[in-house]
């Protein structure tokens, strides 16, 4: 099947930025070029996608989301988790380690696999563990997990608190080129912490986590990473000092890269004084100087990526009081309005908005994704960049309905969604504004 | 002037005015306790039910008889007879009890915000009699009932809070209460034990407790959690009573008329020794009842708006 997007603003960072038509054959990338619709618009075998007034772009990639399957299908499935992906733009997505059981093992990893291909949705990219169990004391089968298609390794949630654990993890992973991902914790500094240490949780009388627990666990993986040469992945970098430190570990030329999530560049701590739970995620929001901190870093590419930590939890679960209610949010269907913001303010262009989404996040974890080059699959997203929506909950494609967006008007919306060539996802009538 | 707050859920949400009219509110009622017939009809045909998800027996105590003496209907559930442990939520447990046409909810939480968040999602009347580490605002109130009641006036005063701050709901309380009314607060105990940020509410910290007491007129002390000792908070009992134990030699730096007050339960010989407890400087006894004239003075006040 051929399929030609025509008359929409193509951003292909790095390689295209401007008015092209896209023409698909056989779920891949043909060719990208201003003039095809005037030499192709005959053909009778041509599917057309009209585009005018929208972005077309690579399908986005997420280097971090929970899909809870298996062992949580209360949560999230990889279906569901999967059509809130694409709804969100997301064609890739590579999920946790952290579900029942953990992802430590070959029969996991081709379990999740095997229900993504069900869902014919987006590519679901399995992390495998670092260590059995995500316990932190020995290594789980990492060149088995490698093999069966795991992009990555990390304990997510659960730091290896073990330093030597974690060198020999980087030493072993390095022969594999897998990325290493820790979840930067101190979690003897973070002991029964619900939010960021300071002044609001000093008024609201919540146990903190404060800042240090991150910075201390990010300067110790940096030095390990810079010892054994291993490929660092630092997720959801939340603090001054953490973007300090990548930013000149980078400088140094440790291979090293970083994240941030749209919520640690939208809110602060302020956003938990109501006690609301869906203010709640790990690490936690911080401070204003914090979050100019990682806009700053997302400017200067000290941090490469926007991912979401795409986190479902159960209605029931979020009602809990805020000290016991689970840590995390769902991101994959507001990233992109969230990211567009910056744009807005002059944080970044447009086309380094795409490339934080698409390209940067495939390079950092060597996937074929996030690109329109010819022969690449064909996964891609069309964006309507001015349409305003009111976030409601109810609405989410995914199991859960923990956001703290709710009621928050976004401008910038998926349109349509193609994974393989194939329309995955498209906007309903009913939800247009 | 009239109050105006469906709930009372924390010092830090209500105005001074607030603050002057629940003390003024409490005044009659003290005399009520003194009388042969302890009873007066204001919350007569009301539904009071205590929700004690932690132990307490001063403040549910006070809370009960405070009812009885309005003529309220009152229960009290604690977590041994409460559904908790069985798995529902608490939002599910107090819209439980609240069908049942509740008026007054007391509720007292391990968790910072119980209170505030359960108020938003029910009709009753919500008073937060303990959450956490956040507040413990009927505490400040008979506090500061207690203070004006021994000193004529709280504007002006110089007040020290002694002890584990951090961890202490009362110690917020009082200090949003006591600032908000015009007085100057002192926080003293070791660095653990006081936040950080906490000058930012407008509080002068010391870590030594021979200068905080310097010429001051009062001073709250503040329960040492036995059970943080192995925390790292402090190295042993035994220092911090010798570093931040109220004595009769310390109490000296203070105003001759210093008041010494202690929400209770006491720690004789650590954060208080025996003598200051039984001298005529401690009120912590005038505390326990004037209680019991606030939290009727409160509840008289939240029931006059259904």
């Amino acid at each position: 099947m051929t399929i030609l997007i025509t008359h929409g603003h193509v951003i292909d960072p790095g390689r295209w930025n401007g008015e092209a038509d896209v023409l698909i054959d056989d779920g891949r990338i043909k060719a990208v070029d201003p003039k095809l619709h005037v030499k192709l618009e005959k053909s009778a075998s041509l599917t057309i996608i009209e585009a005018k007034g929208l972005i077309v772009c690579p399908g986005f990639v997420d280097l971090h989301v929970h899909f809870r399957e298996p062992g949580f299908e209360y949560k999230e499935t990889i279906a569901t988790g999967s059509a809130a992906a694409v709804a969100g733009g997301f064609t890739t997505v590579c999920c946790m380690p952290n579900t029942r059981p953990v992802n430590d093992s070959r029969s996991v990893t081709e379990f999740i696999l095997a229900q993504a291909a069900l869902t014919k949705k987006a590519r679901v990219l399995p992390i495998g563990a670092i260590t059995k169990g995500s316990k932190g004391e020995q290594l789980a089968e990492i060149g088995d997990l490698y093999e069966a298609g795991c992009v990555a390794i990390s304990d997510d949630g659960v730091p290896v608190m073990n330093s030597l654990v974690m060198r020999r993890a980087m030493e072993y992973a390095s022969a594999f080129a897998l990325p290493v991902i820790d979840h930067c914790e101190d979690s003897h500094l973070s002991q029964d912490g619900s939010m960021n240490e300071g002044l609001v949780s000093t008024e609201l009388g919540l146990p903190g986590i404060p800042k240090a627990a991150e910075e201390v666990m990010v300067a110790r993986n940096i030095a390990l990473a810079e010892f054994t040469g291993a490929r660092l992945h630092l997720p959801h970098v939340s603090t001054v000092g953490s973007v300090r430190m990548v930013r000149e570990a980078k400088a140094r030329g440790v291979a090293v890269t970083a994240e941030a999530c749209p919520h640690h560049f939208s809110l602060t701590e302020e956003a938990v004084r109501s006690y609301d739970a869906n203010a709640k995620m790990n690490p936690p929001l911080r401070t204003d100087a914090d979050v100019l901190a990682v806009k700053d870093g997302l400017r200067d590419h000290t941090i490469d990526v926007v991912a979401t930590d795409h986190a479902p939890h159960a209605v029931q679960e979020k009602q809990w009081p805020f000290d016991s209610a689970p840590f995390g949010i769902i991101g994959l269907e507001t990233a992109l309005p969230l990211t567009l913001n910056l744009v807005e303010e002059g944080v970044l262009t447009l086309e380094q908005a795409v490339a934080k989404l698409t390209i940067a996040p495939a390079r950092a974890f060597n996937l074929p994704y996030g690109t329109l080059a010819p022969g690449a699959e064909a996964d891609l997203v069309l964006v309507n960049p001015n349409a305003a929506w009111v976030v409601d909950p109810a609405q989410s494609y995914s199991l859960s309905r923990n956001t703290p967006f709710a009621g928050w008007t976004m401008k910038g919306r998926v349109e349509k969604t193609l994974v393989g060539g194939a329309v995955v996802y498209e906007t309903l009538p009913r939800q247009s504004r | 002037m009239s109050f105006k707050h469906k709930d009372v859920l924390s010092i830090a949400a209500l105005s001074p005015e607030d603050v002057a009219l629940i003390l003024e509110a409490a005044e009659p009622f003290k005399e009520v306790s003194g009388r042969e017939i302890k009873k007066v009809p204001a919350l007569r045909g009301k539904t009071v039910v205590n929700l004690f998800f932690e132990p307490s027996t001063r403040t549910r105590t006070s809370f009960e008889l405070a009812a009885k003496r309005l003529s309220a209907d009152v229960i009290t559930v604690s977590p041994s007879s409460s559904s908790v442990v069985k798995g529902e939520t608490l939002l599910d447990t107090i819209r439980n009890v609240e069908s049942m046409q509740t008026d007054v909810l007391v509720l007292r939480h391990s968790s910072a915000g119980a209170a505030t968040t359960l108020a938003r999602r029910v009709r009753s009347s919500v008073i937060n009699a303990g959450d956490g580490w956040h507040e413990h605002p009927t505490q400040a109130l008979l506090d500061l009932f207690t203070i004006q009641e021994k000193k004529g006036g709280l504007r002006g005063l110089e007040v020290a809070i002694v002890g584990d701050v951090a961890h202490s709901r009362v110690a917020r309380s009082n200090v949003h209460a006591l600032t908000k009314m015009g007085a100057h607060v002192r926080v003293a105990g070791p660095p653990t034990m006081i936040p950080a940020f906490f000058e930012r509410l407008g509080v002068r910290v010391f870590h030594h407790l021979d200068e905080a007491l310097s010429g001051v007129d009062v001073i709250i002390t503040l329960r040492l959690q036995l059970e943080r000792q192995g925390r790292s908070l402090f190295p042993s009992i035994r220092e911090y009573s010798r570093l931040y134990g109220l004595t009769a030699e310390r109490l000296q730096r203070a105003a001759t008329d210093v008041l010494v007050m202690h929400p209770g339960p006491v720690n004789r010989g650590i954060e208080i020794s025996h003598d200051v407890a039984d001298s005529r400087s401690a009120v912590i006894l005038d505390q326990v009842s004037n209680g019991v004239a606030v939290r009727m003075g409160l509840m008289y006040l939240l029931s006059q708006l259904h």
